[in-house]
């Protein structure tokens, strides 16, 4: 018995205490959490047109059937219209809600005058070549967006149509949250051509006679 | 005899294994962390699906706030100092050594030239109160440029590579938006990134 206890004792003089050490870690670990952000934020990137004055020539044409006005209102409203702006008639100013039964909805079920459907044909292009992608891990991010780009362009397939050109038009009381939504929506409708514009006489007449609240 | 002693042996933990992981965790975060720059107003960004990330480097950040205080802050601590440099020289104001010191300190500026030198005399926690009140006026000075503009010339002359990012709140009026965006058109930025958190939920 007293043989055991002995080398017992020896035993334990080797060890160290971590626990001091561990709840020193401890806080410091918590410090760092708190005091660091891990997710980087996200961002979305803007090219907005000069406000320099454009030459008529340079200038590129838009069939009236292949443009969608959207109109970003104040208290989260939303509006569009169709093809031109006629400030004339107010029933070309539809009113929508925010999101996928919204705005998305009608933008992609909008008909061009030829009959074609362009932004459903090319978020179909985009879901394919997402598609592609998982099935092939060998794309490279490179490839991918240079393909995006095209299809983006109107060249699907081999084939070119005429894309959509969205017009965003946000009025002064609507709020950042609506314009970064509607930019929103041009992402994942995959629309290449958008631009965020200022209101015009022509749009205030009508809002003013539709009755929206600016 | 014997038991007493055996129990008492028993409350012994080895705490070495949780050490190491312990260890591992803080070189994990000290590495991986980058410090939240405390800024002078709160922003909550609004959500967006978009998954760009910002630059690492060579960023202008613009805050603006909900009632449209503009606020700045450059990355890149050196080129900070030669832009400051290049703003007060055109409003012929001589910054002491001191003063810099303590514009280089701040996590983000934001004070009008006219009180730019009281501001900057100001202890730190003084600064930190006064700067929520003040921001840079986005009023054009005498038909010319605004004070906002000026800092975003020089800091494009400075590092010509620099990236404008735009952290916005979401609360804030498109108004306001529309004109900080008008006055970067106005000096031929015509390229920003958007600030935004990521959507967690599908609308």
């Amino acid at each position: 018995m007293a043989k055991v206890k002995k080398s017992r004792q020896k035993k334990q003089q080797t060890r160290v205490d971590f626990t001091p050490m561990v709840d020193m870690m401890m806080l410091l670990i918590t410090f760092f959490m708190l005091c660091t952000t891990l997710a980087k934020p996200q961002t979305m990137e803007l090219s907005m047109p000069t406000n320099d004055d454009v030459p008529q020539d340079e200038k590129t044409v838009t069939k009236e059937s292949y443009t969608v006005t959207i109109y970003v209102a104040a208290d989260n409203q939303i509006y569009y219209v169709e093809g031109l702006v006629k400030p004339e008639d107010p029933t070309c100013l539809k009113k929508t809600t925010w999101g996928k039964d919204g705005i998305r909805k009608a933008l992609i079920g909008h008909v061009t005058e030829d009959g074609t459907q362009p932004i459903l044909d090319v978020m179909t292009a985009k879901a394919k070549l997402d598609m592609e992608r998982e099935k092939n891990p060998a794309m490279t991010q490179a490839q991918y967006d240079e393909r995006l780009k095209a299809i983006k362009r109107g060249d699907i397939d081999g084939k070119h149509i005429e894309t959509m050109t969205v017009i965003i038009k946000a009025t002064d009381n609507s709020n950042y949250l609506n314009l970064v939504d509607a930019l929103d929506e041009m992402q994942i409708c995959s629309v290449g051509k958008y631009v965020i514009d200022k209101i015009n006489d022509n749009d205030k007449k009508l809002l003013e006679a539709a009755g929206v609240k600016e | 005899m014997g038991k007493v002693k055996l129990k008492k042996q028993d409350i012994w933990i080895d705490m070495t294994p949780m050490s190491d992981v312990m260890v591992l965790l803080l070189c994990f975060f000290m590495l991986t962390s980058t410090f939240t720059k405390p800024e002078p107003v709160k922003v909550v960004e609004p959500q967006s699906v978009a998954e760009i990330k910002v630059p690492e480097k060579d960023v202008l950040n613009i805050l603006v706030d909900k009632e449209g205080k503009v606020f700045m802050n450059m990355d890149n601590q050196f080129q900070l100092a030669d832009v400051l440099a290049d703003v007060t020289d055109q409003f012929g104001i001589q910054l002491t050594k001191g003063q810099v010191a303590n514009f280089k300190s701040d996590p983000m500026f934001g004070a009008p030239m006219n009180v730019i030198e009281k501001f900057l005399n100001m202890e730190e926690s003084q600064r930190r109160e006064g700067l929520k009140e003040l921001g840079i006026p986005l009023d054009s000075i005498d038909g010319g440029k605004s004070e906002f503009q000026m800092w975003v010339k020089s800091a494009r002359g400075v590092n010509s590579d620099i990236k404008v990012a735009i952290k916005a709140d979401r609360e804030t009026p498109y108004k306001i938006i529309k004109r900080v965006m008008n006055e970067l058109q106005d000096i031929d930025e015509n390229r920003y990134y958007l600030i935004t958190s990521l959507k967690t939920q599908e609308d």
